[in-house]
């Protein structure tokens, strides 16, 4: 156990240094979401129905920034080659990268939203439901992007080739992270999608780590 | 330094193979307690795809490695591997650095200050690895060695970009090391006071049926 803290202390520590792309990924979800309105003008109805949608777009988008480097910095300074002689399992340090990938991304993401959602003009009872929306499905974004950054580790300009990875796989969880805000919006329950968002997230978590592992291996055998 | 576990390395008949001909092939090495090999061979022999191939990261052609007397554990657990690239991160200090190997790799961190010491680099251990001279990094990189205790060494080309000095204390730690059970398979081409077998992999390389 030691191995998975001590990566995953690594990883926060490195994220804090300056450099390190950690807080680009909040820094392109604020930027984005407080331009919205100037592009969409000043019809507040359409702003605030788009809002859920809106952020959930820019929560995939600002997750997916900075996704390459993930392995790719660990692959060019030898760290991944210290990984494979912990004598632990790889699937488990690869875990610990993408909870502290999620830790830096994902949570302030969604701990931001309900304030950006203000911006927007959400529906005041649609806030919360947001905010545990991005909560329970940002993790399956990091989680599935975890896979694609480990299929592009040997690939110098993987950036693109990782978004066209992800982004598709991504789609059900986009789906049903916008639909449980949309029906809490709308005033109606949304137990439901909320349960299957809450499914791919787990989904993602009992699959990727392990495909992840196993591509990163792959790699460079 | 702790005592090893007797642990042999063993590997018979490997064979790897690049397009149309074979690094070498038939290739049977055993590294037993005590020894340090140095690996030689012409740029391109197939020096470091050998090292890496017997630490596990890439798999033979034909043949095999073990590790006689691990017992269950995995075999990585017992070997330090240290390549071109030195599995430092430029924005970590030397000490975070290590503390960060020493807990993947198990070792103890309070050894850190000492091993910097060791490699005449103590005063460089709160400076991130990012400001220093490649002979400044390897030898922080190097550290590592003595921070984490394992018993073989799978070391690739150690000594570039080392001075005299730094030459003179890493053969030192080599020959420590092997006085203490424990055993190196060094790939340079620089002469290694402990030295005591060689492996040449010139004239290795032949077509493939």
């Amino acid at each position: 156990m030691s191995a998975v803290s001590a990566v995953l202390a690594r990883d926060l520590r490195l994220a804090r240094r300056a450099g390190a792309g950690a807080s680009l990924g909040l820094m392109f979800f604020l930027v984005l979401i407080a331009i919205v309105p100037f592009a969409i003008g000043a019809e507040q109805k359409l702003v605030s129905r788009l809002a859920p949608a809106l952020l959930w777009i820019a929560a995939l988008l600002a997750t997916l920034l900075g996704l390459d480097r993930l392995f790719q910095a660990d692959e060019e300074d030898g760290a991944l080659d210290q990984f494979l002689l912990s004598g632990g399992s790889l699937t488990l340090l690869v875990l610990a990268k993408a909870l502290a990938h999620w830790l830096v991304t994902g949570l302030p993401l969604s701990l931001a939203a309900p304030v950006l959602g203000l911006m927007l003009a959400i529906e005041p009872q649609a806030m919360l439901p947001l905010a545990l929306s991005l909560l329970v499905g940002t993790p399956a974004l990091t989680l599935i992007g975890l896979v694609g950054a480990a299929l592009t580790v040997s690939l110098n300009r993987g950036g693109l080739l990782l978004s066209l990875l992800v982004v598709p796989t991504a789609i059900p969880t986009l789906i049903f992270g916008v639909a449980v805000a949309k029906a809490a919006a709308e005033g109606r329950d949304f137990a439901m999608p909320l349960t299957v968002l809450c499914g791919t997230t787990l989904f993602a978590l009992a699959i990727s780590p392990l495909a992840a592992a196993l591509a990163l291996r792959q790699a460079r055998g | 330094m702790t005592a090893f576990p007797s642990l042999r390395l063993v590997a018979s008949g490997l064979a790897v193979r690049r397009g149309p001909r074979f690094l070498f092939r038939g290739l049977d090495i055993t590294l037993a307690p005590g020894q340090v090999m140095q690996l030689t061979g012409p740029n391109g022999s197939g020096k470091s795809t050998l090292l890496r191939l017997l630490a596990g990261f890439s798999p033979p052609d034909a043949g095999m490695v073990r590790l006689e007397g691990a017992g269950e554990e995995a075999t990585g657990s017992f070997l330090h591997y240290f390549g071109h690239r030195e599995g430092l991160r430029p924005a970590l200090t030397a000490r975070e650095n290590l503390a960060f190997l020493a807990g993947l790799l198990g070792g103890d961190e309070a050894r850190i200050p000492e091993a910097l010491g060791k490699l005449g680099v103590a005063r460089l251990i709160d400076l991130p690895v990012r400001v220093l001279s490649e002979g400044q990094r390897r030898r922080v990189a190097l550290a590592r060695l003595l921070v984490i205790d394992r018993p073989v060494w799978l070391l690739d080309e150690p000594l570039a970009s080392l001075d005299v000095e730094a030459v003179t204390t890493v053969s030192a730690l080599v020959g420590e090391h092997a006085r203490a059970g424990g055993s190196a398979l060094v790939a340079t081409h620089q002469p290694l006071a402990a030295t005591n077998a060689a492996l040449d992999l010139a004239g290795r390389r032949e077509a493939a049926a």
